[in-house]
């Protein structure tokens, strides 16, 4: 049986004011993806890769065409909608990390569950075992401050994998990273989206990340010019 | 709403200096807010007491020709009235007094000995040998440099205008707040005052000893809350005036706050951007933002009453001392000023201080709503 599109995207055109005239940073694009998937969009600055992962995420809005994420329209969301899609369903890791300045790693993690209901005590159990899963335990109190970048970024992976989002949007998140710290962090993602079948979409061209995607999705101006099933050369467990 | 608070608890005590600073400055407000009030509010309070014990009793009435102030109509304002035991009569004579040989202008007021609704103690002027045994006031005993059992020479005239003079003793020295019964006063029994002024059962104004409307020919009822508007519309005047100090504090105070809010937003923007990331929607960061600045109040309160707890309760035993130059203002002012701080004074100050706040914390947040997600994670300037 076919497995039912948890991402579907439907001739999407993104445009954005350019001064007098307008810039498009999508173009006509077409994609769907399934629960599961490790995908990536790959390609040169420019060449729409956040854009995409913008509007899968809820953030932004196409100009043209249908995004449908877990069954709804991102055209159609209110912002309150939105942030429930993003709330419930979606989780991110950014290049940045952007942690939480001023709290511990365990508030960090903690944070995307306060803003649902869960009981204290389910919070804290999800809270460590997102931890462990990322091997943080022992940092929990820690501040951001205090850890170094790959870290940090394992504190960002386990914030954004806490909640067990169906939709895991990664923008760039080895950009930061040193080699060996970028390939833990991709074992531990690779690790993640096999038992927990969340989908992974990254946006990335570092050749480390493509090693491990299972679909690379090739953008160039806005178009997508090669979508390929590939055999991930790294990470398989 | 929970949320809101409980992240913005969080957020504030991981900002630690910054949450300190804005709550020590606002504490500050709160506690000079309800300092200033309450020394206000006891004063009040100490003059009302003070003015009905010792010059309004229940209630004045007037002689008909009598201004209080005006002391030109002293000479004419004097008259018989009714005998009835619930007024009490005081008659009031220009005199001059010459202390260590210069010459004081003073009042001459007599009052019955036997008397018990003022605080005067009339009852000492009964208990002396002195021929002519007077009371005076501590600030007029100060300004004459005047002592008990000091004999010096009154000159009045009498009803017909002519002058007389006789030595008077100091039989007893009062202390009392009340300038107007103190300041420049010479209090002695009213049978004597008849006597040398041959003004028999006359009297200027009679004290009340019950609150009732006196309905007298020839002579005007003021009652007790009358003759204290005078002190509440200075009270009043005092409050105003307190006012602009403590909208300068304010000011300041939430300031601190307005600019730490528009700077937090300023800088909080990749912040505020994760936490719509994350599933916040604007509004419930604007609420978060309003909430953060709002509960600086709640910390400047908790702060403000760890110091000034201890500190007003301390200053309301102590009481605050009044410069000796405020005494003779003419207003009813004590050496020592004990503050009064009441829940509604304190619940006041607390709903206007968490108001403006929450006001001064919210007008920048709306910057938010006009913010783009996707350049807010990046950290674009709005």
């Amino acid at each position: 049986m076919e497995k039912k599109p948890i991402i579907s995207i439907k001739d999407v055109t993104k445009r954005f004011k350019d001064g007098e005239g307008e810039f498009t940073a999508l173009s006509k694009i077409n994609l769907e993806y399934t629960a599961g998937e490790f995908a990536g969009f790959v390609g040169p600055s420019g060449s729409g890769k956040t854009t995409l992962l913008n509007i899968i995420g809820s953030l932004d809005k196409p100009t043209e065409g249908s995004a449908m994420v877990m069954g709804k329209s991102i055209s159609a969301l209110s912002h309150k909608e939105s942030a429930l899609l993003r709330n419930k369903h979606i989780g991110f890791i950014f290049q940045v990390y952007n942690l939480l300045p001023v709290y511990t790693v365990y508030e960090n993690v903690e944070f995307a569950l306060l803003l649902q209901d869960y009981s204290e005590s389910d919070r804290k159990k999800m809270v460590m075992e997102a931890l462990d899963w990322v091997g943080l335990t022992d940092l929990k109190d820690k501040r951001p401050s205090k850890l170094s970048g790959g870290e940090g970024q394992r504190v960002a992976i386990a914030r954004a994998m806490v909640k067990r989002p169906e939709i895991l949007i990664a923008d760039e998140p080895t950009a930061n990273l040193d080699a060996a710290n970028a390939h833990t962090i991709l074992k531990m993602m690779k690790k993640l989206n096999q038992e927990l079948n969340t989908t992974f979409l990254f946006s990335t061209h570092d050749e480390k990340v493509m090693k491990y995607l299972d679909r690379i999705v090739n953008l160039k101006d806005g178009k997508v010019v090669k979508d390929e099933l590939v055999t991930a050369e790294l990470g398989v467990l | 709403m929970k949320l809101a608070f409980q992240l913005a608890y969080r957020n504030l005590m991981g900002a630690g200096l910054r949450t300190i600073l804005n709550s020590a400055v606002l504490s500050l407000s709160f506690v000079i807010i309800i300092f200033f009030n309450g020394i206000i509010d006891g004063w009040d309070n100490q003059a009302r007491r003070e003015s009905i014990k010792w010059e309004f009793g229940n209630g004045q009435v007037l002689h008909e020709e009598y201004d209080p102030q005006d002391p030109f109509t002293i000479q004419d304002a004097h008259g018989t009235y009714p005998d009835d035991p619930t007024l009490n009569p005081i008659l009031l004579v220009q005199g001059s007094i010459y202390p260590k040989g210069r010459m004081m202008s003073i009042v001459l007021k007599g009052i019955k000995t036997d008397q018990e609704i003022l605080a005067i103690p009339t009852n000492l002027l009964a208990s002396t040998d002195a021929e002519i045994p007077v009371l005076i006031g501590k600030r007029m005993a100060e300004a004459a440099k005047l002592a008990v059992g000091d004999n010096l020479l009154l000159r009045w005239r009498d009803k017909n205008g002519t002058f007389d003079a006789q030595n008077i003793t100091i039989a007893a020295i009062f202390d009392t707040d009340v300038g107007t019964v103190d300041n420049g006063q010479v209090w002695l029994d009213i049978e004597k005052l008849w006597a040398m002024t041959g003004l028999q059962s006359e009297a200027t104004m009679l004290i009340a000893s019950e609150d009732k409307p006196y309905d007298i020919s020839g002579w005007n009822y003021r009652s007790q809350d009358n003759l204290l508007q005078e002190l509440t519309d200075i009270i009043t005047m005092k409050k105003s005036s307190g006012l602009i100090l403590y909208g300068l504090l304010m000011t300041i105070a939430l300031l601190a706050i307005f600019d730490t809010q528009v700077l937090s937003i300023f800088r909080r923007q990749k912040e505020i951007g994760t936490y719509i990331a994350l599933g916040m929607t604007r509004l419930s960061v604007i609420r978060l933002f309003t909430v953060e600045g709002s509960m600086y109040s709640i910390f400047a309160m908790i702060l403000g009453s760890l110091y000034g707890i201890p500190l007003l309760l301390y200053l309301s035993k102590t009481g605050i001392g009044m410069p000796a130059a405020s005494m003779d203002m003419g207003v009813t002012l004590a050496e020592r000023i004990y503050p009064i701080y009441g829940v509604g004074l304190i619940l006041g100050t607390i709903v206007i201080i968490v108001l403006s706040a929450t006001i001064v914390s919210f007008l920048p947040t709306r910057k938010i709503s006009r913010l783009d997600p996707v350049d807010a994670i990046k950290g674009k300037v709005i």
